[in-house]
Order: structure tokens, then C-alpha cells, then sequence
């Protein structure tokens, strides 16, 4: 065992998968020479040479639509959007071309577009979004947003091992702040399974739904409504949104029958909503109260810290939202 | 190769003039297929038009007409045995069928059959088939360039000498995926062929609207790789501006971007009645048939006799005549099937409550 962060963890996963399988290959902007903005892939050229890690053009339409020409030939492409902000610049090819490619056209298509998300690190509009709930919406993408060290090593296995395109959104605020204790690399092989969400917490009085980074405001929201309140807080930690685990909700909401979601990202037509909309077709009568959101205002993100920090979800505000909900 | 204005009827007029006794560029079984697919194009989508007008065509109908030398030429100069593989356009059903797509496959799509090769999930010619070296197309133009350069990618990275030809249009040419795939296939100099079919128009946008450059070939300079402009009605000089390409890339020279001048001779579908294209634009393409000059071409010179053109017309006519038969009476996909396939695992969507058990009720 020893204690890796996040982003080293994640690094680890993909050299596991780069070394265990010739298919794999990296492509985007600065993987290769500068080994990556965040130094995610760095070493990495060195260790696979120029034509498995690959700088390309500054054109993320091309390395997306690139990725899926080789995934259909059989290779395992894993592209990197520098920040995932520009993932929107390849949103036509990644939700017309690659989403469809196996349902029109019997095209595998087993790409990972992996990239930083987030804020909390004053990144302001263009480098802090969350792209999540643009995507949930297309049938044939699958979404995973890793909360933990662990999870960021097992699911960029299993994204890369699945034979469907994956969008894999890395937390960048999680990057060097989040430390695991996890196998040395080639001491077993950690794969997180795609779509089983993972109890981060158990209790019985409310159940926090929730992702990514906003698992650990909910953990720290918990522990202080546990202290203060006395009250038992679960959290549930999706870790894939695209196939949800309706499964692990569903239990979830029959066990504590009051829920709250919590996203980092905005509002209006967020995660969050589709959630709340599948318990309430499934699961309406096991609530005792309704169920509640905490995510980011519908602005775009502001760079001023008093700005960001404002718009943002934190700690108080999910504290806040549980002693309502349990309070109703 | 560099760029070279190529004036379509002039080419033509001296064809008309040339003398016999030069020799044949291919052999004579070659020459005649290349004959048997422009002809076969052709009257497999007269035999759709007429489905169309039956109301048997479900959704649109796209016609190549006069644009027949432009995909069976430049499709016919892959090396299909290396497994070259290309990405049509809406009007490149005869490079499928050069490619080993079958008649009855397009007839299915159009008909949307189950036992079409998409089991009615998608129209017209966009499917596809890896083993036969096609990769099925979307709408959104420009898309197959990065998706092909991906191809020629993964050929280079396995040192397969294989080749990958993508197709667009003069409108397409305005996106960003034909730049940003051009431009990442030249600077890793991928194996590459770019084929743009200037048929003059884009829906109802003439190139002049589409763009301040006058010949599309001269885009190439941008992306630093060599350019050939021909004659996209001449399926001879076609197929040897498009091997020369071929052979270029599959020798690590990179993409070449080819301009193939041709026209559209129908509106964008069968439902638009081409009102904005002036009538002696239309007469004068009219009169620069591709399939006819081949023909012509092919007998005045001694090259093939007429009854052999004739025979392989007959062996159209029979083969469409069975395919439309055998294909007309097909069953349409079982509703559920939707379902299926949207991705490898979970296999199958689950159906709305309110749809469980099938169709819509009350």
C-alpha cells in the first residue's frame, strides 16, 4: 500500500491500461512533450513513445472525431480535453457522431474524453465548468465523475476497458488534495465497476445524493449535522451519472424517506432534476418530505473569490438544506 | 501534383473528336466494371425514384445523377484487397457499391426494412460495414474527416500500408471538422485521401456564396499538402488523380486534397425542384453526362464494343429487377427493436411503463 493522490492515482490507472493493452492510446493538446496541463500523463511519452501519446493540433473536434476512426478499428483512444471546458467544442461530434455510432451503424466505439472539471480554484468562466448534465441527455454516452483516489484509478480502468464511449470528468480541485491509501501499482488490479454508485456514508435520518467533489462537502456537511444535530446523514456517492445506479437511489430513498442532491453544477436543468424526477415516478410514496437541491446559481462561474465562493455550493448550504428536510 | 483548371466541356468536345488507336489506360474487364457501376448507380436510383413516387421510399431520396464518375472512379482506385476503407457523402452510392455494398442493402435502408443493414435506424446510404472497408456516415458535414483521419491513424500505427478516402462537398468544406481533421491528418501526414466534390451547389447556396476562393483546391496550401483539381466527370482521369493520391499516402507521403468538378444535376432530394438553378446551367451538364461520355468514350476508341456495354446494362437491369423483388415485400422492424443497441451494455433500454407489452394504446 501507499498513499497517492487523486491525480497520481489516475495516472496510474491509465499506465496500468497503457501497459497491459497495446490498443490504448493518449491523444490531445500538451499530453505528450509537456505531459499534460496538470501533469496527468507526464513521463509518459518517455515510456510509450511518440505514436501512444500523442500532441495534437489545438482542434478538439479532431481529436474526438480521431478517437472514434481508431475505436472502431479496435483500438482503446483515451482523449484529453486540457480543461474540460472545451469539451463543448467536440459536443457536435461527441453527441451526433460517437453516441450514435453504435446504434446507426453497428459501430463500436470505446473512446474515454477524459479532462479536469470543477471550480473552487478561482479558474473563473472558462475553466471551472461541470459539462455533466449536457450529456446525461444523450443516449449512448456514458458519464463517470470519480470522488475518490480509489475511484479515479478503478473507473479510468473500467472506462477504458468498456466497450462504450465514456466521458470521464476528473475534479481538478480533488487533483492533490484528495490522499488514498491504495495497492501499489501491479499489486492487484482496482477496477470500479461503471454504474454502481458507492455508500460513502451510512444513516438513517436523511440521504445526501451527490458527486464528485461535492461528496466531500456532503461527508463534512454530515459529520457536523451529526455533531450539532444529532442527526444520522447518508451519502450516496453516484460515481457514474450515464447509466445511473436507480438501484442504490432507490434503496437510499425507502431507507431514510428524506433526500436531498447536491451538484456543483448549475441549477436549471441539472443532474439534480433528473434525479428527483425518477424518485418521484418510482419511489414518491417512501418520501416523507420533498426533495431538496443544493447546487451552483444559474450564473456562469465568476473568477473574484467572493463571487465564486458565492455562486458555489458549500459546506453551510447543505447543512442548512438537511435541517430543513429534516425538520419537515 | 498542383492544381490545374480543368474546363469539363472543352474535355469533353475533345473526346468527341479524339481519333481511336490510343490505348486503353486499364484493361478491358476493368474498364467494363467501372462501366457496370456508373450504370448500376444510376438505375438503382431510377429504380428508387420510382419506389420514391410509390410512396415506398420512407424518407428522402438523394440522387447522384451526373455525379457517377466521381464515386465509382476515385472509389475504384482503392485497393479494396490492402483494405483501403472510405467514408461516403449523400451522394456517394456508387463508391458503396464499388465497395461491395449490394443493391438490395440500399433498398432496405431507403425502405426502412428490418432486414436492412441498419434495421431502419437510419436513411439513404448512411450505413456502413468495417469487413467491407465503409464507414456509415452521419448528416453533419465535415464530421468524416477526423473520423477518417482517426483511420488512417490507426492504419499508420499498425504499419498496415493501408489507405483511408473520405468525401465532401464544396459546402462542407466551410466547417470546422473538414479544417480541424485536415489539418491534424497533414501535420502527422496520415495516410489520406480528401476527395471534395464541387457539384457547384450546396442545397440551394451556389460555391460563390459559400466562399471568396475561387476552385476549392487552393484550401490544400493551408494544411501544407499538395492539391489536384480534375475533371469529376471524366471516371477515368478520376480514378488516376485519385490512385496517384493513394499511392502517395500509402507510401508516407500524406493527405492530398482532390477537387473533383462536377455537377448536381437534381435538387438536394427528390423534393426540391431545383427552381434557383438556371436551365442552360442544367442543359449544358446534361450534355457532359458522365455515364454516357464513358460510353462514348469506351467505343469510339475501340476499347469495349457496344453489345459488351449493352450486356452489362442487361446485367443491371436483371440484378435491380431481382433486388427490387426481393427486397419490396420485407417486413418493417418490430417496434421494440428500437430499443436495442443504444449501447453495448445495458444491452436494451427499458420501455416506458405506459409502453410496456408494445405499441401505443388508448
Amino acid at each position: 500500500m501507499a498513499e497517492v493522490t487523486y491525480l497520481e492515482a489516475l495516472r496510474q490507472g491509465l499506465q496500468e491500461e497503457m501497459r497491459r493493452d497495446e490498443r490504448v492510446f493518449i491523444l490531445g493538446e500538451d499530453v505528450g512533450h509537456y505531459g499534460g496541463a496538470f501533469k496527468v500523463t507526464d513521463g509518459f511519452l518517455a515510456e510509450f513513445g511518440e505514436e501512444r501519446v500523442i500532441d495534437t493540433p489545438i482542434s478538439e473536434a479532431a481529436i474526438v472525431g480521431a478517437a472514434a476512426g481508431a475505436a472502431h478499428l479496435g483500438m482503446r483512444p483515451v482523449a484529453e480535453m486540457q480543461f474540460i471546458d472545451f469539451i463543448s467544442c467536440a459536443y457536435d461530434m461527441l453527441t451526433n457522431y460517437v453516441a450514435t455510432s453504435r446504434y446507426r451503424a453497428n459501430l463500436p466505439c470505446p473512446i474515454v474524453v477524459r479532462g479536469p472539471a470543477g471550480g473552487y480554484v478561482r479558474g473563473g468562466p472558462f475553466h471551472s465548468q461541470n459539462p455533466e448534465a449536457a450529456f446525461l441527455h444523450t443516449p449512448g454516452l456514458k458519464i463517470v465523475c470519480p470522488a475518490t483516489a480509489r475511484d479515479a484509478k478503478g473507473l479510468i480502468k473500467a472506462a477504458i476497458r468498456d466497450d462504450d464511449p465514456v466521458l470521464f470528468f476528473e475534479h481538478k480541485y480533488l487533483y492533490r488534495r484528495i490522499k488514498e491509501q491504495l495497492p501499489l501499482p501491479g499489486d492487484g488490479d482496482l477496477v470500479t465497476p461503471i454504474g454502481q454508485a458507492r455508500l460513502a456514508r451510512e444513516g438513517r435520518d436523511l440521504s445526501i445524493i451527490t458527486y464528485s467533489a461535492m461528496v466531500w462537502k456532503a461527508l463534512e456537511a454530515a459529520e457536523r449535522l451529526e455533531r450539532e444535530d444529532g442527526l444520522a446523514v447518508e451519502v450516496l456517492d453516484l460515481r457514474t451519472l450515464l447509466p445511473m445506479d436507480d438501484a442504490a437511489i432507490t434503496a437510499t430513498v425507502k431507507k431514510t424517506s428524506r433526500v436531498m442532491v447536491v451538484h456543483e453544477d448549475t441549477r436549471t436543468g441539472g443532474v439534480a432534476g433528473e434525479i428527483t424526477a425518477r424518485i418521484n415516478e418510482t419511489a414518491f410514496e417512501w418520501l416523507d418530505a420533498p426533495v431538496l437541491r443544493v447546487t451552483a446559481a444559474d450564473t456562469p462561474l465568476p473568477y473574484a473569490p467572493a463571487l465564486e465562493d458565492y455562486v458555489l455550493p458549500q459546506t453551510a448550504d447543505i447543512v442548512t438544506v438537511a435541517r430543513k428536510l429534516a425538520a419537515y | 501534383m498542383t492544381a490545374r483548371p480543368v474546363v469539363a466541356e472543352d474535355r469533353a468536345a475533345a473526346e468527341r473528336q479524339a481519333a481511336g488507336g490510343a490505348p486503353p489506360p486499364l484493361g478491358r474487364e476493368r474498364l467494363l466494371e467501372l462501366y457496370y457501376y456508373m450504370r448500376l448507380t444510376r438505375s438503382l436510383e431510377e429504380r428508387l425514384t420510382n419506389l420514391y413516387r410509390q410512396g415506398k421510399v420512407i424518407g428522402g431520396l438523394f440522387r447522384s445523377l451526373g455525379q457517377e464518375a466521381d464515386s465509382v472512379g476515385s472509389a475504384y482506385a482503392l485497393d479494396r484487397a490492402a483494405g483501403d476503407m472510405l467514408a461516403p457523402l449523400i451522394r456517394n452510392l456508387g463508391s458503396l457499391l464499388v465497395m461491395g455494398a449490394r443493391p438490395e442493402e440500399v433498398l432496405r435502408q431507403y425502405m426502412a426494412k428490418a432486414t436492412g443493414p441498419t434495421r431502419g435506424r437510419e436513411l439513404n446510404v448512411h450505413f456502413g460495414d468495417l469487413g467491407r472497408g465503409f464507414v456509415g456516415q452521419i448528416s453533419h458535414l465535415g464530421d468524416m474527416v477526423p473520423v477518417m483521419a482517426g483511420v488512417a491513424l490507426t492504419f499508420r500505427m499498425r504499419r498496415q500500408g493501408r489507405v483511408a478516402l473520405v468525401y465532401v462537398g464544396d459546402g462542407a468544406t466551410s466547417t470546422g471538422a473538414f479544417h480541424e481533421g485536415l489539418s491534424l491528418a497533414a501535420a502527422r501526414r496520415l495516410p489520406l485521401v480528401v476527395i471534395v466534390e464541387n457539384n457547384g451547389w450546396a442545397y440551394s447556396t451556389r460555391l460563390e456564396r459559400q466562399t471568396a476562393v475561387r476552385g476549392l483546391a487552393v484550401k490544400a496550401g493551408a494544411y501544407g499538402i499538395p492539391a489536384a483539381r480534375e475533371d469529376g466527370n471524366d471516371v477515368l482521369a478520376v480514378f488516376a488523380v485519385t490512385r496517384a493520391a493513394v499511392e502517395r499516402a500509402r507510401a508516407g507521403g500524406g493527405p492530398t486534397l482532390i477537387e473533383l468538378l462536377t455537377y448536381r444535376r437534381k435538387g438536394h432530394a427528390e423534393h426540391d425542384d431545383q427552381h434557383y438553378v438556371p436551365k442552360e446551367e442544367l442543359a449544358r451538364w446534361e450534355a457532359n453526362d458522365p455515364l454516357e461520355r464513358y460510353a462514348r468514350l469506351l467505343t469510339s476508341r475501340g476499347w469495349l464494343a457496344a453489345d459488351e456495354l449493352a450486356a452489362a446494362d442487361a446485367r443491371v437491369t436483371g440484378e435491380l429487377d431481382r433486388a427490387v423483388a426481393a427486397t419490396e415485400g420485407d417486413p418493417a422492424p418490430e417496434p421494440e427493436s428500437a430499443l436495442e443497441g443504444v449501447w453495448a451494455s445495458p444491452a436494451r433500454q427499458p420501455a416506458p411503463w405506459y409502453r410496456e407489452g408494445g405499441a401505443a394504446r388508448g
